[in-house]
């Protein structure tokens, strides 16, 4: 009886011994990096966990890290890779695609992957009630968005109507467990939400069941969690990069970059343009409440060409990005490797060439001032957000530029919601000074900027018709390049688009800031990119240096 | 003490002086931007060094010193005048007038201002000359900022009501405004008076106040709490030590005032 006791315990404290050396043997292993803790900000406290209805920043920082999306955009070449699924077919001219699922992944919790969860999730985002700013790009018609399983591990989605890059929109849609009792909390990704303090933190922890392996066949991710500190102060949160408190800086200004140049020089990456815009319109609504004859002024293509030939973008670069941006001759960025117009050029800044435009146009110079044909002196106001400083001092920098034409300019500043109060609903301004935010690769992400029925189309939104050809022609081909499956037919149309924008200008492009970002030397395999989340976006195969052993870049 | 009102009269003297002289004193206009020198330490051409976009922080210092000096005082004098009419009509008259007065009083100070002056602003015009739009942010302040003067006057004209001279003026036949006016009022001056020297370092500080947020008076001109926008994007005061320039004056200035109103205060 003892013998079989003994034995049984013997066993029992065998198998419990094997298990413990299981547990602690990938530590002792040479070169195994699975250890650490990232650290970085995140800039308000984040308004969901769910990743279906993300709407700012830092929720969006915790659903990419936790959430597994069946196709994944490399931020670095800009493909669309594999991830919960292995393959994809799109059919039906654009309607309906087919993804064949991973095989034996599980969720954080150990739920099992199924095709069930894809159907849960698509159901769950077109759900109108959900009102996800995610599902926007997929409403391209009216009626329900049917799902199908062909067999196991596949399933197919058919959309009421053809949805251009609609592989690509993937990217986007984290996949929801349907079965999980922890709901959202439940996830695919690499790490998993383990506590939050309001208004302090938000720690995530490595999730032991991700699917995604490394080259030697180690399971990832190698950090053990990330902690993301509240922190909305961007003063603070450089300086505690300095002292070493934080990893990362993403989308870093470049007045930040500077002043830690002096002290983290190594630390500091500048990935060249980004996608963003800076730009500057006039206020063209025909029902605004601004004299006729400043509409006029406003209407007509030359008086913005002259005006936008008078701006030194060189020198804004230079003075207020310090060098870290570039000269913005249209609505995509360099960066933007497949969409650029690459036979586009920024417009120069010529005083000479902009004064015989307005001549042309019966404007000409009255005791130093530019009056129009009818006398009146040229003089508008520039409104901009009074937060962003770099945006005051571009508008400091166009007073002066004009001034030399000589236009008068009364710089406005007011708080944002003020200014997008005046831009969407009384149009009581005359031009605006503001930044667009790109997210998306694709232009059919624009539709809403670049269609004149656009509540978007800033300068003249929600037209019943087209106010003038060309945005009647830009209309035709926007509706022509998210109607064709086509990549290289999209890219000529699109290409249109942006020579009529350069030609036109409704918008003055001034500068693409640089991706700036910054990344304490002890993270291991940081490359940094334009694209968001421009510093993690590998953040599977990130490790700090003194959990990884020591090993450098 | 004596001795430091003398310095405190000197400073604010000198102050005016300087920057009522911008024009000539000036080394370049304020708003004349050298590109090839933004950032620039202090140097034989730019005594203060230069700003974020090349403008010469000296010139601006001077004629933001003029702007934040000159129309500080003026939106004391507009508070304090608002301050004596109703806190003094109210105190005078007693009864219901007092306790409406006071009950705007104290609605007017429950405000959140800041939040009230954005919003205010938000709602004017934009094609407005940079000078109105300044003369409009500090009319904004002085109108709002009467309510707690006017407590304080109406607690002293409160104490007028009944005094010895004022029932002698009414047995003889004096009564209303012209009582008010000739035997309240002056017996409230010194009261209005430190009212006033109250007001104006309240008020240049919420300039500054506005400025920081970049809500206060607009761009190329220079105000104190404009120039002190700079200190932002300082880390280090020992490094760009000049940029500290507008925080000093202002230090100095106000300082020298709360020192005047001790002695107005003594006079009250």
């Amino acid at each position: 009886m003892s013998t079989k006791k003994l034995s049984g315990s013997w066993v029992l404290a065998a198998g419990r011994l094997m298990l413990a050396l299981l547990a602690v043997l990938p530590f002792a292993l040479p070169g195994f990096a699975q250890s650490g803790e990232l650290r970085f900000s995140l800039h308000n406290e984040p308004t969901t966990f769910n990743p279906l209805k993300v709407e700012e920043d830092a929720a969006d920082t915790i659903a990419y890290l936790t959430g597994g999306v069946l196709a994944r955009v490399n931020r670095q070449s800009q493909a669309l890779e594999p991830a919960l699924a292995t393959a994809w077919k799109i059919t039906d001219g654009g309607r309906t695609i087919t993804f064949t699922l991973r095989r034996n992944v599980y969720y954080s919790d150990g739920t099992p992957f199924t095709a069930d969860d894809v159907a849960y999730t698509v159901r769950q985002l077109m759900d109108p009630a959900l009102h996800s700013r995610i599902a926007d790009p997929f409403r391209t018609g009216s009626g329900a968005v049917q799902t199908k399983m062909p067999a196991p591990g596949r399933i197919s989605i058919t959309f009421p109507a053809p949805i251009v890059g609609l592989d690509r929109l993937f990217d986007q849609v984290v996949i929801l467990s349907a079965h999980s009792p922890n709901k959202e909390m439940a996830v695919l990704g690499p790490f998993y939400v383990a506590d939050h303090k309001a208004g302090a933190y938000v720690l995530l922890r490595r999730n032991p069941n991700y699917w995604k392996r490394d080259a030697a066949g180690r399971r990832l991710p190698y950090l053990d969690s990330i902690r993301l500190d509240i922190q909305p102060n961007r003063d603070a949160e450089a300086l505690r990069l300095r002292r070493g408190e934080i990893h990362l800086i993403n989308a870093l200004d470049s007045e930040y970059y500077d002043r830690l140049a002096a002290y983290v020089p190594g630390a500091l990456h500048d990935a060249g343009p980004g996608f963003d815009t800076e730009q500057m319109w006039f206020n063209q609504v025909p029902t605004a409440p601004l004299p006729a004859y400043k509409l006029a002024w406003f209407r007509s293509t030359a008086f913005r060409r002259a005006i936008s030939e008078a701006i030194n973008r060189a020198d804004m670069c230079r003075v207020i990005y310090h060098q870290h941006a570039q000269p913005a001759m249209g609505p995509v960025s360099p960066a933007n490797h497949f969409w650029f117009n690459a036979g586009l050029h920024a417009h120069p800044y010529d005083v000479q060439s902009a004064l015989r435009r307005l001549q042309r146009e019966g404007f000409h110079q009255q005791a130093g001032s530019l009056v129009d044909r009818e006398g009146h002196a040229v003089e508008f106001s520039i409104l901009t957000n009074a937060e962003k400083k770099s945006r005051v001092q571009m508008a400091a920098m166009i007073q002066q530029d004009l001034a030399k034409i000589g236009i008068k300019i009364n710089l406005v500043t007011l708080d944002f919601p003020s200014v997008i109060e005046r831009i969407t609903q009384t149009f009581n301004y005359e031009a605006v000074l503001l930044g667009l935010v790109n997210v998306d690769l694709d232009p059919s992400a624009q539709m809403n900027v670049w269609l004149s029925s656009g509540d978007n189309h800033q300068w003249n939104p929600k037209q019943a018709s087209p106010a003038t050809a060309w945005e009647a022609e830009i209309d035709k081909l926007m509706r022509a390049q998210a109607s064709t499956m086509d990549a290289r037919q999209r890219k000529a149309y699109f290409d249109r688009v942006q020579q009529l924008v350069w030609e036109q200008e409704p918008f003055i492009y001034l500068v693409h800031k640089n991706a700036l970002s910054a990344i304490s030397q002890s993270v291991v395999g940081a490359q940094p990119v334009v694209l968001r989340p421009q510093t993690y976006w590998n953040i599977e195969t990130l490790q700090l240096k003194d959990a990884a052993g020591g090993r450098g870049h | 003490m004596r001795t430091a009102r003398k310095i405190a009269m000197v400073v604010i003297a000198a102050t005016l002086l300087v920057c009522l002289n911008a024009g000539f004193l000036a080394p370049a206009h304020y708003a004349a931007e050298f590109r090839e020198a933004p950032n620039a330490a202090p140097s034989r051409a730019h005594w203060l060094g230069t700003d974020a976009l090349g403008r010469d922080l000296f010139s601006r210092l001077l004629y933001g010193t003029r702007i934040s000096l000159l129309l500080a005082p003026a939106a004391a004098l507009l508070s304090t005048l608002l301050a004596g009419f109703i806190g003094g009509a109210a105190g005078y008259l007693g009864g219901i007038w007092e306790r409406l007065a006071m009950a705007a009083a104290d609605l007017v100070l429950s405000l959140p201002w800041l939040f009230l002056l954005i919003t205010v602003r938000a709602l004017l015009p934009l094609d407005v000359s940079p000078l109105i739009s300044l003369a409009v942010t500090f009319a904004l302040l002085g109108g709002l900022g009467w309510a707690a003067g006017a407590r304080v006057l109406c607690a002293g004209a409160r104490g007028l009501r009944n005094a010895d001279f004022v029932l002698q003026a009414r047995i003889s036949g004096m009564h209303g405004l012209r009582l008010f006016a000739v035997h309240v009022l002056p017996n409230l001056k010194p009261v209005l008076c430190a009212q006033f020297w109250i007001s104006v370092p309240v008020f240049i500080l919420s300039e500054a106040n506005l400025g920081v947020l970049g809500l206060g008076v607009a761009e190329p001109m220079p105000s104190w709490g404009g120039l002190m926008r700079e200190l932002e994007s300082m880390w280090s005061p020992l490094h760009e030590w000049w940029k500290l320039a507008p925080l000093l004056l202002l230090v100095a200035v106000t300082g020298s005032l709360q020192l005047l109103i001790s002695r107005e205060e003594l006079t009250a």
